[in-house]
């Protein structure tokens, strides 16, 4: 057992040594037993990119279905990446900071939606908020159903979407060190300056790249969507739902959005991981 | 948890019954030289308003011609013709229009097809009505929530098609079609959805076929009828694909929809029949 030795006998390993990457061809027989399953990634997106003829791509984006779709998106996905940050950040904080008994009970509560199917999600938030539950009939009062409605995409995205952050953010938080903010109680700064001048811009890479791919998975959102919110262009018909009926109808408008998600999330990843890796947690 | 000996009996009950099933000497169809002892799966891509009632002539089907398994790819029409023409291992193909059926014809997989039933639009509201709606007419009334099936599924067209016919009879005010997609709040991806939504009370109209307001969902929803002369009478066109590896199989369930038993079987749930008399 050499675990608590340096790196000695590994060295002659290629790639094995985070200083020198070597080049994925130069893996040999790892390399060559990864293969498969890159290759089962990469080939349908490939596809995709290389029937998406740039004329039909760019006659796409100029109808107004597609704009619709992508500017509701964005709206959509930006309201609830901001809620998911506002609302899930002293959740992350309680979760990653603190002991207390049912901690691992509320932490699998959180992931909870991760794992479940989006249709699960999207049925469950159609009774909890709809027109016949007791929430649905408080807010039909002051006249304003859910159901059908963008705020009800906001809601299934924050279903989906803001667990990512929160688990990001908890393991940022408890990734930190727990001497510095001491040390700063003991130079007298008190707790909201602890958090301001320690805890948030130490953590800030996991907060981030927590945020990012929460806003990625919200998104892509689209069977919580489609079961609560339905399908109305501009309302509720985000990208992946002008993708699954444009795909029956039109299907350069579905490619067209395709690959802008393609692009849009990939990148997101490259960001996420270049954040960690700068400055990691 | 029942106790271990139910369970041995249980077991060994269904194990038996699995034996007798595999014993039984096949019933091929009608008119049709046997093949060997079989051991096949008949896919068999089918409108989502077939759901229910292929989901009986399935069973009925597989009952008569033991060894032969009959599975279901229910999804909207538009998405079954696209899967086909993509080349999906389809062996049969019933479509709740034409134009879907014509379109996966274009893959040049198509044997001929036949007309099997007919169907026809509705509306549907919950049972206890929240919104009052009683006439065609009431649909205009601003505010509603209203559901309609997406335009590429089939009866998201002809719901439109009754629209616009509404909307230039005399009966109707002239503003009626406009007024009417105003209160649409959605326009669902399948049909199903539509009379799940209403039947929960999330929606208070949705414009469906009449079979979709059969079965269970019934008891959630009211029917209000929409006469002939502004509805659409939907064709549903069949047909076995041609380059299905058990085109013998694919033929026979294409004969047994439109035999007498199958067609029978069909107005049970609400279709028209419309097959041609089967020679027999």
């Amino acid at each position: 057992m050499r675990s608590g030795g340096k790196d000695h006998g590994r060295r002659a390993i290629v790639g094995s040594d985070p200083a020198r990457p070597a080049s994925l061809g130069r893996l040999g027989g790892l390399g060559l037993l990864s293969l498969p399953l890159i290759l089962f990634f990469l080939g349908p997106l490939l596809a995709l990119l290389v029937r998406a003829a740039p004329a039909a791509v760019l006659e796409s984006l100029g109808q107004e279905e597609t704009r619709l779709a992508i500017s509701l998106s964005l709206r959509t996905t930006f309201t609830s990446t901001a809620l998911s940050v506002l609302l899930g950040t002293p959740l992350a904080y309680l979760l990653g900071r603190r002991r207390f008994r049912g901690r691992r009970l509320l932490e699998s509560l959180v992931e909870l939606p991760t794992v479940l199917p989006p249709s699960v999600a999207g049925v469950a938030l159609l009774i909890a908020f709809g027109r016949r539950s007791a929430i649905g009939q408080t807010l039909q009062v002051l006249g304003t159903p859910i159901a059908f409605t963008s705020l009800a995409v906001v809601l299934a995205q924050l279903f989906i979407a803001a667990p990512l952050y929160v688990k990001a953010a908890a393991l940022g938080f408890a990734g930190l060190d727990r001497e510095l903010e001491q040390a700063a109680a003991i130079d007298g700064a008190n707790r909201w300056q602890r958090l301001r001048y320690i805890s948030l811009p130490l953590t800030y890479p996991a907060l981030f790249s927590g945020a990012m791919l929460a806003w990625a998975r919200a998104l892509g959102e689209f069977g919580a969507t489609i079961i609560f919110a339905g399908n109305f262009p501009g309302r509720t018909q985000t990208m992946p739902l002008a993708i699954y009926l444009g795909f029956e109808i039109d299907f350069n408008l579905a490619l067209t959005l395709s690959v802008i998600l393609i692009a849009t999330s990939f990148l997101v990843l490259i960001l996420v991981k270049t954040v960690f890796q700068r400055d990691p947690v | 948890m029942l106790p271990k000996t139910l369970r041995i009996l249980l077991t060994a009950i269904v194990l038996i019954g699995a034996l007798a099933a595999g014993h039984s000497p096949g019933q091929p169809p009608a008119g049709a030289a046997t093949p060997a002892p079989v051991n096949v799966t008949l896919n068999v891509y089918a409108a989502a308003s077939l759901a229910a009632a292929f989901t009986e002539i399935g069973r009925r089907f597989s009952a008569d011609n033991s060894g032969v398994k009959v599975v279901f790819n229910f999804a909207g029409s538009q998405l079954l013709s696209k899967q086909i023409v993509e080349g999906a291992p389809a062996d049969v193909f019933a479509s709740a229009n034409t134009a879907h059926m014509t379109a996966a014809a274009g893959s040049g997989r198509m044997g001929l097809a036949t007309n099997f039933v007919l169907n026809r639009l509705v509306v549907i509201v919950p049972t206890d009505n929240p919104a009052g709606i009683t006439t065609l007419q009431d649909l205009a009334t601003p505010g509603l929530q209203l559901l309609l099936a997406a335009q590429a599924v089939p009866v998201g067209q002809y719901a439109l098609d009754f629209l616009a016919r509404a909307g230039a009879d005399p009966g109707f005010s002239p503003t009626y079609q406009a007024d009417v997609l105003a209160n649409v709040v959605s326009y669902e991806d399948n049909v199903k959805a539509v009379v799940a939504k209403v039947a929960l009370g999330e929606a208070d109209a949705g414009l469906v076929y009449t079979t979709d307001a059969v079965g269970p969902d019934a008891a959630l929803v009211k029917k209000i009828a929409i006469p002939d002369n502004l509805n659409t009478l939907a064709a549903y066109p069949i047909a076995y694909v041609a380059d299905s590896p058990q085109l013998f199989w694919a033929r026979g369930f294409v004969r047994f929809v439109l035999s007498r038993d199958g067609q029978r079987l069909l107005q049970n749930y609400g279709f028209i029949a419309a097959a041609p008399a089967t020679k027999k």
